[in-house]
């Protein structure tokens, strides 16, 4: 029992303990690394993954997965973009509005064609790439300068990045509806056993419906954020996203098989893997060593493989102890 | 149709019964068939306003089926059902649930990971300014909990708390959601002594809180135990309601096996008529044990001989035969097999000691759906058809065609898929799996389950020809007939232990069934 | 699989029908294809439309043929694009003489090149001991090389092009036997071998039963961790000749970009050649037929001046379609 407690500990806090080692080696061992710049670009860049991963971590908390999160942030980067003309707010409210079409297309296929959700979410990863290249024209969709959209990526509100900002809110509402609500608890409940999740009376349908739109949105809001990080519409980018935010949302401790999740276990996933790629590039400035930043991948990898199998060592005690 | 005239006249009288301000729930000739094959054909059940009643019956009686179709699980064909002095059909678990009856299942339909407040809150949570109001839910738990004297942190997931813990939070549960009928399948199957002894005060407190239970249970000390009345159910029938105090423990298994003790009928089965000579011991088995399923089992068969395996459900046979065969994993006790010891550790290792095993579950473990006749035929042979890592069709063929004719199996071919075929003949293509690589030693765990009469005493007399031959036979059956008249000997479980071992001429069915009533203590009174 | 119990009320009607078409639904398909073609797109008998439409599916359906495989299992594999870039940036290392020098340039290729599939098979049969040993779903253990992989093969070359012109190693990609392309020939050869091995070998017969029924192939003694784990290795030395066909067609090999986005090109076309994505009943010829629609629908649409985008629209709805057929056909 003690030692399953131990094991559990470091699955649930040990990419906490982990982000915070690595911010501390960081902090001894390079000037500025935790300065002021490198921390907002840090957190400005990794805004978006936050995003998307948490919209990941609510479908993976239910037992589904979500591949098309990459290419439909990439169409809302586009219709964001392209509706920037006409003010902050259209922009990114048509940029979210992509998002959860792109999602509301996904729950309806798993909830009532009764798809498995890879194939069904690989599937509008295809049509959300296609309809953005379509919207975009093949090519990157300059943003209006003129309005006040470019500020959502690129502006500062008290010296924190604004994208950071709405990460952070996001964040918070998500860990509300997960603690607090019913609905949250239901996403955990179906996570850990549908079937009696049915017998329970939970509406397991509907909320299942709600992690897919919910995962589109966020997805198209961190479109959003991209086009307007970067000042233009990117149709091509978001590959491997999704594959790095279910990465995160594994790091964070949360269960594949679902019914075991943490939304701020998850930002601190996302931080840890982001971080990995920050600090390659701190040491390679030392000039010690020559790290190129390609290590990143390895060492991402690395720890995804070291959390899975933390994970099914755990698991499979609890085979044992039932 | 005559027995539709017969569960008329039962409905009947059922109803005049069912206008008795007592009763609960009424179930009247109820009828239930899944494609075509009938589950229920005239079962009725009864239950009065804080009672516990039991419900026993064998495998396939339609206890299940009864229960699902109270759960809004299933819908009944016919039949009428009343509740709480109104007519009652649940259209889902979650309708049923609202409706005053909820149910705790043998698996335990909880969530694991969740905390005990979640588990027992989740679908009517308390809330405050539109969030849920942890403080109010933790503490209806803990309430709900301490009407039987639990104290636990409820916070906690549920999987880290023991089975006796999860059942009474699903208890807890039902209560919390007002439940007037709580349904218990088999609530007792993982629990220890003491953890029972809990559970029925558990029970003994709802009853006398006015709500009624179900129970469901093949332990049958524990039904004189906890239970007021009893419902036998057989062949998707009611076959007795009676009150538990008036009732033998003979008498109810002789009614479930639908049995009368008085009249002990011959020749049931192809069984009888043997011929070969029983050899040298093949199989030892000593103190076998693993979890609490399988305690302390020791039995032994030798060359030409059937072994029968009698016991109620849940006594451990299943998981003792799958022991011996390395599916699942041995805690304590030997094995030896040819006087060499034996200890598989995964089943490939058991066959290439030459032991077979077919699995009672013919659709889970057994076949291959989707393969050919000839595949699931061959499955286990396989390497022994191949050569450099190919498949010999030709000798595969012969093989197949040659098993096909000898069983009488119907398919069109070998090729046809097998999950086109009856139950009886799949079951032939799994025996042939087993003889088509000459074994030694050949399990069967309930090999006749779920096939029609003729394709039965084939089976039957393919075994009984083998065993003749000279094969070793290992065999589980829950139809009592099969054991007594197959069997060259009969090894009776009871709750994990082998209470009794019968052999020739003391093989009888009150014998097996006051063995499998009573145990092995109270055995050698009532055979003398 | 769960939900499957729950659902027995609304799977009847019409799967007649659906199994008819479920059968025969890719070939049907192809050739309606091609017969729409003959009649509407301009030029399309010739040799060259074929040879274009084949080369451009060949490296897809090599992954493809290991991809078969492991869903046949019941698993999945999302590191082949990963592992193709490791093995076409460990052959050039080789046959460049950056990493070893070896001076028969002939000897060199022939070195590469096994060096990078070996090693692509290496990491195939790593997934599979991760999903054995420790129980971890497919798509999780695969996950771990899909991400570590490609960095594997960017650090191995510091993230550079390596721009080459050997004609002793890009036959494999460039060169005709009999005016066929080799990668054609190559695939036609990986397709024939894998259907013989599903439907005549011990191997075969092995994996079909776990993806069929996997504890009851363990109680017929099958022995299924090793068989996963074979299949996963397979799975890997697809993945690294194809690998080596895309650099060869390339002249170059860019870690960053080889073999990007393949796991789905290859789960498409084993979805839609009818292989069924839980296990069980697998048909490496389906998926190269899948591989064909998918190729050829979108050379239709191009053909006939619709734009790729919407090709990929198109492509989406033939997922969606042929899986939700097979959901019918199975009921």
């Amino acid at each position: 029992m003690k030692k399953t407690n131990l094991l559990s500990l470091l699955s649930s806090q040990g990419v906490v303990i982990a982000l915070v080692l690595l911010l501390i080696f960081g902090w001894l061992r390079y000037d500025n690394f935790l300065g002021l710049f490198n921390i907002s670009t840090v957190l400005r860049y990794n805004s978006m993954f936050a995003l998307v991963a948490l919209g990941m971590c609510f479908v993976i908390m239910t037992g589904g997965i979500d591949l098309s999160v990459g290419s439909t942030a990439a169409l809302g980067s586009v219709v964001a973009a392209l509706l920037s003309t006409q003010g902050m707010l259209i922009g990114t409210l048509g940029g979210v509005a992509a998002g959860l079409c792109i999602g509301l297309l996904n729950g309806l296929v798993i909830v009532k064609l009764r798809i498995l959700p890879f194939i069904a979410t690989l599937a509008t990863m295809l049509a959300a790439n296609g309809s953005a290249l379509l919207l975009a024209q093949d090519q990157s969709v300059s943003v209006s300068y003129e309005g006040t959209f470019v500020n959502l990526g690129q502006g500062d509100l008290a010296y924190i990045p604004i994208p950071a900002l709405i990460a952070v809110l996001a964040y918070v509402i998500g860990s509300v509806v997960l603690n607090f609500t019913g609905t949250g608890r239901t996403v955990l409940a179906i996570g850990g056993n549908e079937d009696a999740s049915r017998l329970m009376g939970l509406p397991v349908d509907r909320v299942k419906f709600l992690v897919y739109a919910l995962s589109g949105g966020l997805s198209g809001l961190a479109g959003v954020i991209l086009a307007s990080q970067f000042g233009a519409g990117q149709p091509i980018e978001g590959v491997g996203w999704e594959l790095f935010a279910i990465a995160s949302v594994v790091v964070g401790g949360t269960l594949l098989t679902g019914g075991v999740g943490s939304v701020g276990a998850t930002l601190a996933g996302v931080m840890l893997l982001g971080l990995i790629f920050n600090v390659l590039n701190f040491e390679n400035g030392l000039g010690w060593i020559s790290l190129s930043a390609y290590w990143q991948s390895v060492i991402r990898g690395l720890f995804l493989l070291a959390v899975v199998i933390l994970q099914s060592r755990l698991t499979s005690k609890e085979r044992v102890a039932a | 149709m005559i027995v539709g005239a017969t569960a008329r006249v039962i409905l009947q009288m059922g109803s005049t019964t069912s206008s008795d301000s007592q009763v609960l729930l009424s179930m009247q000739n109820i009828q239930k068939a899944f494609a075509g094959i009938p589950a229920l054909s005239s079962a009725m059940l009864e239950v009065r306003h804080g009672e516990v009643h039991a419900l026993i019956g064998q495998n396939g009686a339609g206890k299940s089926t009864m229960i699902k179709i109270l759960t809004g699980y299933v819908s009944k064909d016919a039949g009428e059902v009343s509740f709480d002095g109104a007519p009652f059909a649940a259209r889902s678990p979650q309708d049923a649930q609202a409706k005053g009856i909820s149910t705790i299942y043998q698996e335990i339909n909880l969530v694991p990971y969740r905390s005990i407040t979640e588990n027992i809150c989740l679908g009517r949570e308390m809330r405050r300014f539109g969030l849920l109001d942890w403080g109010a839910m933790h503490a209806e738990a803990r309430h709900l909990l301490s009407r039987f004297n639990i104290d636990i942190d409820v916070r906690k997931p549920l999987m880290e708390f023991n089975t006796a813990t999860q059942q009474m939070v699903a208890i807890a549960r039902a209560i919390g959601f007002q439940a007037k009928l709580v349904i218990m399948d088999e609530p007792t199957s993982s629990l220890d002594e003491r953890e029972v002894e809990v559970l029925f005060e558990v029970i003994r407190q709802l009853k006398s809180s006015g709500i009624s239970v179900i129970f469901v249970s093949h332990k049958l000390d524990e039904l004189y135990a906890v239970c007021d009345r009893v419902t036998i159910m057989r062949d998707g029938r009611t076959v007795k309601t009676a009150d538990m105090k008036s009732i033998s423990k003979i008498e109810l298994v002789a009614s479930m096996l639908g049995r009368d003790i008085s009249q002990v009928s011959k020749h049931a089965t192809a069984f009888g008529g043997r011929k070969g000579t029983i050899g040298e011991t093949v199989l030892q088995v000593s103190s076998l044990g693993a979890g609490h399923k399988v305690q302390d089992v020791s039995l032994s068969v030798r060359r030409g001989e059937i072994v029968g395996l009698a016991g109620l459900l849940g006594a451990g046979r299943t998981e003792t035969v799958r022991l011996i065969f390395g599916a699942d994993k041995l805690q304590k006790g030997s094995l030896s097999l040819d006087n060499k010891a034996f200890s598989p550790a995964e089943p490939i290792e058991a066959i290439d000691r030459g032991v077979g095993f077919s699995s009672e579950d013919r659709k889970v473990e057994g076949i291959i759906p989707d393969m050919s006749v000839a595949e699931n035929m061959t499955l286990a042979l396989m390497p022994q058809l191949t050569k450099m890592g190919v498949v010999d069709v030709e000798q595969q063929r012969a093989l197949v065609e040659k098993f096909i004719a000898r069983l009488g199996i119907k398919c069109s071919g070998p090729g046809q898929r097998i999950r086109e075929l009856s139950g009886g003949n799949q079951q032939k293509v799994l025996l042939a799996r087993w003889l088509a690589m000459n074994p030694k030693l050949l399990i069967l765990d309930e090999p006749t389950r779920g096939i029609d009469v003729g394709a039965k005493a084939e089976i039957q007399t393919i075994v009984k020809e083998l065993a003749d031959q000279g094969l070793a036979v290992l065999m589980i059956s829950s139809e009592l007939e099969e054991v007594i008249e197959g069997s060259d000997r009969v090894f009776v479980l009871r709750e994990g232990h082998n209470v009794a071992e019968f052999a020739g001429k003391e093989i009888s069915e009150e014998a097996v069934m006051g063995a499998m009533a009573h145990g092995g203590s109270d055995t050698k009174g009532l055979v003398a | 699989m769960s939900e499957t119990a729950l659902q027995r009320t609304n799977k009847d009607e019409g799967f007649k029908i659906g199994t008819f078409l479920t059968r025969n639904a890719t070939l049907v398909a192809l050739l309606a294809l091609i017969l729409f073609n003959i009649v509407f797109t301009n030029h399309f008998i010739s040799i060259q439309t074929l040879n274009v439409n084949l080369t451009q599916v060949a490296t897809i359906v090599i992954v493809g043929v290991g991809m078969t495989l492991v869903i046949a299992t019941g698993g999945i594999d999302l590191s082949v694009g990963s592992l193709m870039a490791i093995s076409g940036a460990l052959a050039p290392l080789i046959f460049l003489g950056t990493a070893v020098k070896i001076g028969e340039i002939h000897l060199a290729v022939a070195v590469g090149m096994i060096t990078g599939i070996l090693a692509a098979g290496a990491f195939g049969w790593f997934n599979g001991w991760l999903i054995t040993r420790f129980r971890i779903q497919p798509i999780i253990a695969t996950l771990v090389l899909f991400i570590a992989g490609r960095g594997i093969a960017q650090v191995s070359t510091n993230g550079n092009l390596q721009p080459f012109k050997v004609p002793e190693f890009q036959w494999i990609g460039l060169g005709r036997w009999f005016g066929v392309p080799v990668q054609v020939i190559i695939m036609v050869i990986l397709v024939a071998a894998a259907a013989w091995v599903l439907r005549g070998s011990l191997f075969g017969r092995q994996i079909l039963a776990i993806g069929g029924n996997e504890s009851a192939a363990r109680l017929a003694g099958i022995p299924v961790a090793r068989v996963k784990r074979w299949v996963y290795c397979i799975s890997g030395l697809c993945s690294g000749i194809a690998g080596l066909v895309t650099i060869a067609i390339n002249s170059s090999s860019d870690a960053n970009l080889v073999g990007l986005g393949m796991e789905l090109d290859a789960i498409a076309a084993v979805a839609v050649g009818g292989t069924l994505l839980s296990g069980g009943r697998a048909t490496v010829t389906g998926t190269l037929l899948g591989a064909l629609i998918i190729q050829l629908v979108r050379y239709t649409l191009l053909a006939n001046g619709v734009p790729d985008d919407v090709a990929k629209l198109v492509k989406a709805l033939l997922i969606v379609v042929a899986v939700w057929l097979q959901r019918q056909g199975r009921a």
